[in-house]
């Protein structure tokens, strides 16, 4: 008999390692270790948190469909995750039928060099862009630089970080990290004939990126973008923004290039009604956002006469594989769950080492990258960077079930990691507690901690990996006696019979008053 | 009622008054309190630092343990472990079980209740007869709070306790930075977290801080003794077990 070997099915590529920027170059408590030690970064962080989570909560409190809103903008992304080939490849002859031309980019390599041949094809060595999550992910200003395109950044935060060769922190608040003193600083250095008396007032900072931004607006013929949302059933792309230089890039260059990740796709145009409902409440704390843009296609004489949609997979197909991961797809990137997470106040942005930080990053991340894409991937450590205070679950207007996301995360890191200290550990801990008598006998050896406490009971000091623990943490020494030990007592006999005792006493004094 | 009460590991172990207090308190409202003497872990840590294997015959050993007709309502001193043991055991049962333990984990888990939820749901009481003449703060722990959805339950409870002074904790809401393996993992985030969550409690002048779950219970305080604060923290049942004929009398170092 013969046989044909057909192959294993294979994985879903993920976003190529050593590409883009979705892993840093150490592992979360590394990171964190220093970004904690910056008290600039601790104060920003926790004024500004604290403002948007208030404001979110106001905006959102006011609707009284606000939680069936919630389950809409749920059921309609799961629905799209699950007609996703389909939908797409509507939006593809949607938005062709309508003039515009679409690519597919398979990681951001691909993406990147797409656009790269697109801007190059039109002459221009210049390029403005929307503030855009998908063109960071892939690391698309890097790219273009290389190539001799010079990327400018329009949203006033982006280029903030731009210009101080940075990298965000935020989803929506990228220069999140730092202050007045700071960008007054880097706009005296890096933007070309700013005024030298500029001062920190934020209007007037404003004011000396406005127009060094209206002159880019002005001469600038290409444009990139990323997209909010991408209508399948019209073709359809949506941009969201506050401060009108979205606007002026989609509307003034001749050639309009969108890079879209494929999990922004909805399926029909009123899907809209539920998510710019959804979006500006949750991301900036506002009823409406100030400018949303939308086009189809090319429109002769109006707007951008040449459009490009790149449709960008890095890992997203990996990830929709994935029975619990894929649920972190159903993101539209509006980063309330940063804005409510403990880690993230503290940490900020820069710790997760990925464009996606907070809560969603450390779910999106290692299923778009990978976690065991090389030795001590930094990716393995982000699903443990959170407390499971679930406080992102209630914020996240799609209810993506991030604490049990972290969870299955952590689960899958603990396959893929093969026999470590930890997982013998926890071996060992399981089989001492599967037998009663090995547990019984574990917990006489735990009184061997009152040995090691001060003289007022408390352990200062513990060895390693504990040593963090008790860097700032007191440690009770163990109790003399465990509970069941006491239970079984004569003085626990005595105890419980007591307070039934008392019972039966209060129950016969009530009797008698009636 | 017949009540099976679960001491938790961390309880039994190491902060043995909580479960004597809930035990105590049980008994005391007229219910019969059994503890299943083969009891240990319900596999929380093992879960959540991303073992699913290893738990199982914690999950099994839960389910054999509680699963007895006769007992009619579980009970533990932890919002944790009864949210471990009411979402989590399944998912252990679903990937690495079999029929009889997904079966047993379903009947267990529509019996299992945090201390609050027991007393308020189930039990129709709020008044428990407690009296605990002190200044007290209360925080929410994050499983109680959002994965059990304890709600104001504990602070109906508290409000009822004679003679107590119960005062807000500003933020209360916000998580203590405890996490279990994360405060080891990630000992220094936990600790920034900490310190946010102490200033809150300082500015209350509380002498007592509860809450429902001994663990987060020993974050905070271990970091309060730290510091040498003056406030320390008590596990809720002990508010509610004290009473005027045999009041709270502080006998731990840290807790």
């Amino acid at each position: 008999m013969s046989s044909t070997f057909l192959g294993m099915p294979a994985t879903p590529p993920r976003s190529p390692y050593g590409t883009g920027n979705l892993r840093g170059d150490r592992k979360f408590p590394k990171a964190a270790h220093d970004e904690l030690r910056n008290e600039q970064l601790r104060r920003n962080l926790g004024r500004a948190t604290r403002t948007i989570r208030a404001k979110r909560l106001a905006v959102t409190a006011e609707l009284p469909d606000w939680e069936a809103l919630r389950d809409a903008g749920s059921a309609i992304k799961t629905e799209t995750m699950n007609r996703l080939p389909e939908l797409l490849e509507q939006l593809e002859r949607n938005v062709t039928e309508r003039g515009g031309t679409v690519h597919w980019a398979r990681d951001g390599v691909e993406a990147n060099e797409i656009v790269t041949r697109l801007v190059k094809a039109t002459g221009s060595s210049d390029v403005i862009k929307v503030k855009s999550m998908a063109t960071q992910e892939i690391g698309l200003n890097e790219h273009l630089e290389s190539a001799g395109i010079t990327p400018y950044e329009t949203d006033l935060a982006e280029l903030i970080v731009q210009l101080a060769h940075d990298k965000p922190s935020h989803i929506l608040v990228p220069a999140i990290h730092r202050n007045r003193d700071e960008i007054r600083q880097i706009f005296l250095k890096e933007i070309p004939g700013v005024d030298p008396r500029l001062d920190n007032v934020p209007a007037h900072l404003a004011a000396a990126a406005r127009a060094y931004l209206r002159e880019k607006f002005m001469t600038t013929k290409v444009a990139v973008s990323g997209a909010n949302f991408g209508i399948a059933e019209t073709g359809t792309l949506a941009v969201v923004e506050s401060e009108g230089n979205g606007r002026m890039c989609l509307t003034m260059p001749d050639t309009l290039i969108t890079v879209m990740g494929i999990e922004k796709v909805l399926p029909r145009y009123q899907d809209l009604e539920v998510f710019l409902q959804l979006l500006p409440r949750s991301s900036t704390g506002e009823r409406m956002n100030p400018y949303t843009s939308m086009w189809t296609g090319v429109t002769p004489g109006d707007g951008p006469q040449d459009f490009h949609l790149v449709l960008l997979d890095n890992g997203r197909t990996a990830a929709l594989a994935d029975r619990i991961g894929r649920e972190a797809l159903n993101c539209i990137r509006c980063s309330a769950c940063l804005n409510v997470c403990p880690v993230y106040e503290r940490a900020g942005g820069h710790a997760y080492g990925s464009t996606y930080p907070g809560p969603i990053g450390a779910v999106l991340t290692p299923q778009l990258a990978g976690m065991h894409a090389a030795k001590n991937d930094p990716n393995s450590s982000l699903p443990y960077a959170s407390s499971l205070c679930g406080a992102c679950f209630d914020a996240c207007p799609v209810k993506i079930d991030i604490p049990s996301l972290l969870v299955e995360l952590r689960h899958q890191n603990t396959e893929q990691s093969g026999a470590t200290a930890e997982k013998l550990a926890m071996k060992a801990a399981a089989t001492v507690m599967r037998h009663p008598k090995f547990f019984t006998a574990a917990q006489k050896g735990a009184g061997i901690g009152r040995v090691i406490g001060g003289r007022d009971g408390t352990i200062s000091h513990l060895p390693p990996p504990f040593e963090g623990w008790s860097a700032s943490r007191d440690t009770a020494v163990p109790p003399k006696q465990t509970f069941r030990s006491w239970l079984a007592s004569d003085e626990g006999t005595a105890t419980m019979r007591a307070a039934a005792d008392e019972h039966a006493k209060n129950r016969k004094t009530t009797e008698e008053e009636k | 009622m017949r009540i099976g009460l679960f001491a938790t590991c961390l309880g039994d172990t190491l902060f043995p008054e909580a479960v004597k207090s809930t035990a105590v308190l049980l008994a005391r409202l007229g219910h019969d309190v059994v503890f299943p003497p083969e009891q240990t872990c319900c596999g929380q840590m093992h879960v959540n630092t991303g073992y699913q294997r290893e738990p199982v015959p914690l999950v099994r050993n839960f389910a054999d343990q509680f699963g007895d007709a006769s007992i009619e309502a579980v009970v533990m001193p932890s919002g944790s472990c009864a949210g471990s043991v009411r979402h989590q055991h399944e998912i252990v049962a679903e990937r690495y079980g079999d029929a009889a333990l997904r079966a047993g984990v379903a009947t267990v888990k529509a019996k299992t209740y945090e201390l609050s939820e027991l007393l308020v749901d189930v039990l129709d009481v709020e008044d428990v007869g407690a009296y605990f003449p002190h200044r007290v703060t209360y925080h929410p722990t994050c499983h109680s709070l959002r994965m059990l959805r304890v709600g104001d339950k504990p602070l109906k409870l508290l409000r009822a306790v004679d003679s107590i002074d119960l005062v807000e904790l500003p933020e209360a809401e916000s998580c203590c930075g405890f996490g279990g393996t994360f405060a080891v993992k990630n000992a220094e985030t936990s600790t920034a977290i900490l310190q946010d969550k102490m200033r809150n409690i300082a500015s209350t002048g509380a002498d007592v801080c509860t809450a429902g779950d001994s663990s987060c219970l020993m974050h905070i305080g271990g970091g309060l003794s730290r510091i040498r604060s003056g406030t320390r923290t008590l596990h809720l049942a002990q508010i509610l077990s004290a009473t005027r004929t045999s009041p709270y009398a502080p006998t731990e170092a840290v807790r």
